[in-house]
This record gives structure tokens, C-alpha cells and sequence, in this order.
């Protein structure tokens, strides 16, 4: 990939935080889902 | 010119900075798997006997050196290499952390194929924490830049990334395993190698998207504070100039300590609140209290280096180390009424604090040695880290060994070190009392930064920047 843009898009933003959003909220589904057993 | 040189890596008119924080959060998301090692350490001690450990099969305590020795190669890297990854952009840094990162993972995979442990000590300790430091310093101080206006909270996101990187990376791994499993083995070595192709990836795409700032850029409509305030210089202090001022070594102790009274706790969080709270915390709810505090040392990190920009890095340290004193005596008490709520409550405040410390040191670094050095004097500093690394678990495990010998029941077997955290905690506060402006006779002068600039070009030989 060069630096050669010509400005960051809204969709460059939504990909680039998509890229790291989604598994980082599957991830703290996960741990949200385990932890409701402290409370049973 | 290379790919990865600094130069390359300048933004062009009309790059938006808000691309930066998922380049840096590509880094620390896969660095920060190391908190999510303990998955591999049971399936580890079955390689050979599959379904229970054989003699031959490695014990836990030898297990356990692969982390500390992680965690210590990340302080090591982080103090060696700081100049070269502020010197050389985050691009360079980042890409080298993701071979060493993913390198690591690759030679653990042919150490647990041959069985050979010290191919892991290698690999995931000594390649791997070389990646853990370059990795989780590159991209701090081009946050820094891009973010004048709000450095505490930009640095927060990124290191946020690594308290949630142990999300991905432990029902990730367990999946992998899973998968790779059969009855006659145990799938780590595919998982390694797995994990270490899917970090590459995601590290290299951080790579290639960060940017960092063109000389003197501000953010549209920012204006620099024009009087000068007390704790934050206008002024770049060398790296190793740093080390030499009073500063350095409070700020030093003061993560130490906040550190040290964290880490002990994480480290032991589950058995402790099976043994404080017998027969009301089962095992399950022990693992589901260990991800509750995980996830709130990872929101603290965004939320208390966020809180920073507005009241100051020294009031929000202020704050970490009264509300974080009173909390630890609480704890005790929590467990003589019994209390699982007020536990867990107490303890997700604690561990947010704990996330806090990091996450709000380098924007407390910025404000007392400029922009210029603060990825390699951020680097030094996390030195504090490993020392805490050591201190802390030590502490909470030998005293809590130590009442028990002595006849105190398991319940309150933590008291005493709960109390001695609260103390850590005091001396942290006098440490940050004591944090006053940097003397001007350490900052650097303009024909001295001009003299090193020359002179670093010379020694890159590239006088052109063909």
C-alpha cells in the first residue's frame, strides 16, 4: 500500500474501525456471557 | 526510499487522524494475547498424555516462566529499542514487532511438535516479548502527535486495545484447539501457528494504514494553550537526558506501584474469590469474575486516560491511589459480610485503575519531556512494568502461603495483603506529590536538536531521502 491517498473516505473510517471493532465487541460478548454466571 | 521509513509514512493533505487509532488498536489487539496465555498452560502439561499429564509431560511451573520471561523481554525491548522505533516511524517498528510477534508463536508451534521447551522460552518469551515491546510502544507517541488536543484519551484507545486483546485471543485459541484436536492429540501447535499467521496479518495491516503527522500540523481549530501551565512543557527533553531528572524515577514508582497492586490481583483473582467467599463462588463464577475485572481494566484504560485531558495526569494519579487505598481496605470487609457484589464491585473499580495507570502514562510523559522522545522515554519506563511484574504476584502469593501456615483461615488469608497493597498505594501517592515541572537546564536547545538531526542523517546516509 503507498501513502499516495488522495484523503480518507467515510468508508476508509468504517473499514479501518470495522477491521478492529468487530472481533474486539465478539470478544467482550463472550466474556459478558461468562460472567453472568457470578451472579446466578 | 523504503517502504517502512519514517518519510513514507508522512499523511498527505486531506488524511483523516481518526484512521490512526485502529492502526495503533491492530497492534495492541494481537499484543495483547499475552494476557490470554494461561489457555495454553493445561492443554501444555497433556501433550504427551492427552487426557491427563504423563510423567514426561511439562509441569506448570515450568509453564509458567514462558510469560514472566515474555513480559520481562517487553520491558527490556521497550527500554533498548525506544530511540530506534521513535527515530525509525511506528511503520518500521510495527511491521518488525509482527515477525517477532508472529515469529515467536511459529517457533513455539515446532517447540511443542518436537517437545523441546526452550524453543518457547525462545519464541513466545524472548521473540515474542521483543514484539510485546516494540509492538505496544510504536504507535504511543504518533498518537501523541496526532491527538495535541486530547493525547490522554487517543493513547487510551490504543492501549485499551491490549487489556482487550485477551477477549479475541482466549475464546479464539480455545476454539482453535478444539479444532485441531483428536484423540491422540492435542491441537496447541496448529493453534500456534494459526494465531501467529492471523497476528501477522492483522499487524502488517496496521502497518501499512498509520501515518504520522507532517512537521508542525495541528488539528483544525486547536490552538495550543497560550499561557504556559505548570505541568506540562512546551519544551522536548532527550531521551536519555530524561533519565537523569527526578521526574523520570517518580513517575517510575509511581507506575511501579500502581502496577504492582494490580497485577498481584489478576494474577490471583480467582482463587481468591473461591477462598473468600467458599461455597457461594464456584469455579465457573470465578472464571466469569476474572473476565468481568479484565474487561474493566481494559474500559479504564479509555476512561481514565480520557478523564486526564480534562483534569490533569497528577490529579487523575491522585485519584487512582486515594480511591484505589480505600478500596483495598474495603475488601476485607466485603468478604466478613459476605458480600460477592461489593467484592466484585470493589475490585472493578481497582482493576479500571490498574488499566488507568497505563494507559494515562504516556500523555503524563508528554507533559513533562515534550513530544519529541516520549515513545522512547515511555519505553524506559515500562521497565516498571516487569519489576512490578515480579513484585506483585510475589507479594499476594508468599503472604497469603504465609497466614495460611500460620494458622489464619483461608477466607482471610488475603486481608493482611489487601492492607499492604493500601500502603504500596500510599507511597505511590507521596511519589506522585512529589512530581513537580522538569528544570529547564534538561530540555534541548534548537542548535542541539538541529546538530543530532544532521548528524542522524549522516549516519542513515540517505542525505537526498532519494
Amino acid at each position: 500500500m503507498s501513502n499516495d491517498n488522495h484523503g480518507t473516505t467515510t468508508l476508509h473510517l468504517v473499514l479501518a474501525w470495522g477491521f478492529v471493532g468487530i472481533p474486539l465487541v465478539w470478544g467482550v460478548l463472550q466474556t459478558l456471557i461468562n460472567a453472568t454466571a457470578l451472579f446466578r | 526510499m523504503s517502504f517502512l521509513a519514517r518519510e513514507r509514512t508522512v499523511a498527505k493533505p486531506g488524511f483523516s487522524r481518526w484512521m490512526v487509532p485502529p492502526a495503533a488498536l491492530c497492534i495492541h489487539l494481537c499484543i495483547g494475547q499475552a494476557y490470554a496465555f494461561s489457555v495454553f498452560n493445561l492443554p501444555m502439561t497433556k501433550l504427551i498424555g492427552i487426557t491427563k499429564s504423563a510423567p514426561d509431560d511439562w509441569k506448570l511451573t515450568q509453564l509458567g516462566w514462558i510469560f514472566s520471561i515474555a513480559i520481562f523481554f517487553l520491558g527490556a525491548s521497550a527500554a533498548v529499542f525506544g530511540r530506534w522505533v521513535e527515530e525509525g516511524g511506528p511503520r518500521r517498528a510495527m511491521v518488525t514487532a509482527g515477525i517477532c510477534w508472529s515469529g515467536g508463536f511459529v517457533l513455539s508451534a515446532i517447540g511443542v511438535y518436537a517437545h523441546q521447551l526452550w524453543l518457547i522460552y525462545v519464541g513466545y518469551g524472548v521473540f515474542g516479548g521483543i514484539g510485546l515491546g516494540l509492538g505496544y510502544i510504536s504507535p504511543v507517541s504518533t498518537l501523541i502527535k496526532w491527538f495535541p488536543d486530547r493525547p490522554g484519551m487517543a493513547t487510551g484507545m490504543a492501549i485499551m486495545g491490549f487489556g482487550g486483546g485477551a477477549f479475541i485471543a482466549s475464546p479464539l485459541s480455545v476454539w482453535l484447539m478444539q479444532k485441531f484436536s483428536t484423540p491422540t492429540h492435542v491441537g496447541v501447535a496448529e493453534t500456534f501457528l494459526c494465531l501467529g499467521a492471523i497476528y501477522l496479518c492483522f499487524m502488517w495491516v496496521g502497518a501499512a494504514i498509520v501515518r504520522v503527522p507532517p512537521a508542525n500540523w495541528l488539528p483544525a481549530g486547536y490552538k495550543p494553550p497560550a499561557a504556559p501551565q505548570k505541568l506540562i512543557t512546551k519544551n522536548d527533553v532527550y531521551v536519555y537526558d530524561a533519565l537523569k531528572t527526578p521526574q523520570f524515577w517518580l513517575i517510575w514508582w509511581v507506575l511501579c506501584l500502581n502496577v504492582t497492586a494490580g497485577i498481584g490481583v489478576l494474577g490471583q483473582a480467582s482463587a481468591m474469590s473461591q477462598e473468600m467467599f467458599p461455597g457461594k463462588v464456584t469455579a465457573v463464577a470465578a472464571a466469569g469474575f476474572v473476565g468481568l475485572i479484565s474487561l474493566f481494566n481494559m474500559l479504564g484504560r479509555f476512561f481514565w486516560a480520557s478523564i486526564s485531558d480534562m483534569i490533569g495526569r497528577k490529579n487523575t494519579y491522585f485519584c487512582f491511589f486515594v480511591l484505589g487505598t480505600v478500596l483495598y481496605i474495603l475488601v476485607p470487609w466485603t468478604g466478613s459480610i459476605g458480600s460477592v457484589t461489593l467484592f466484585v464491585l470493589c475490585f472493578a473499580v481497582i482493576l479500571s485503575m490498574y488499566g488507568g495507570g497505563f494507559s494515562t502514562v504516556p500523555a503524563y510523559l508528554k507533559d513533562m519531556f515534550g513530544t519529541r522522545y516520549v515513545g522512547a522515554i515511555h519505553g524506559m519506563l515500562l521497565t516498571a512494568w516487569s519489576a512490578a511484574g515480579v513484585l506483585g504476584p510475589v507479594l499476594v502469593n508468599y503472604i497469603r502461603q504465609y497466614q495460611i501456615d500460620n494458622g489464619v483461615p483461608k477466607a482471610q488469608a488475603y486481608n493482611t495483603t489487601m492492607y499492604i497493597m493500601a500502603g504500596l498505594l500510599v507511597i505511590g501517592f507521596i511519589c506522585n506529590a512529589l512530581i513537580k515541572a522538569v528544570h529547564h537546564r534538561f530540555h534541548m536547545k534548537p542548535d542541539h536538536e538541529a546538530e543530532r538531526a544532521a548528524a542522524e542523517v549522516a549516519a542513515a546516509g540517505d542525505p537526498a531521502g532519494a
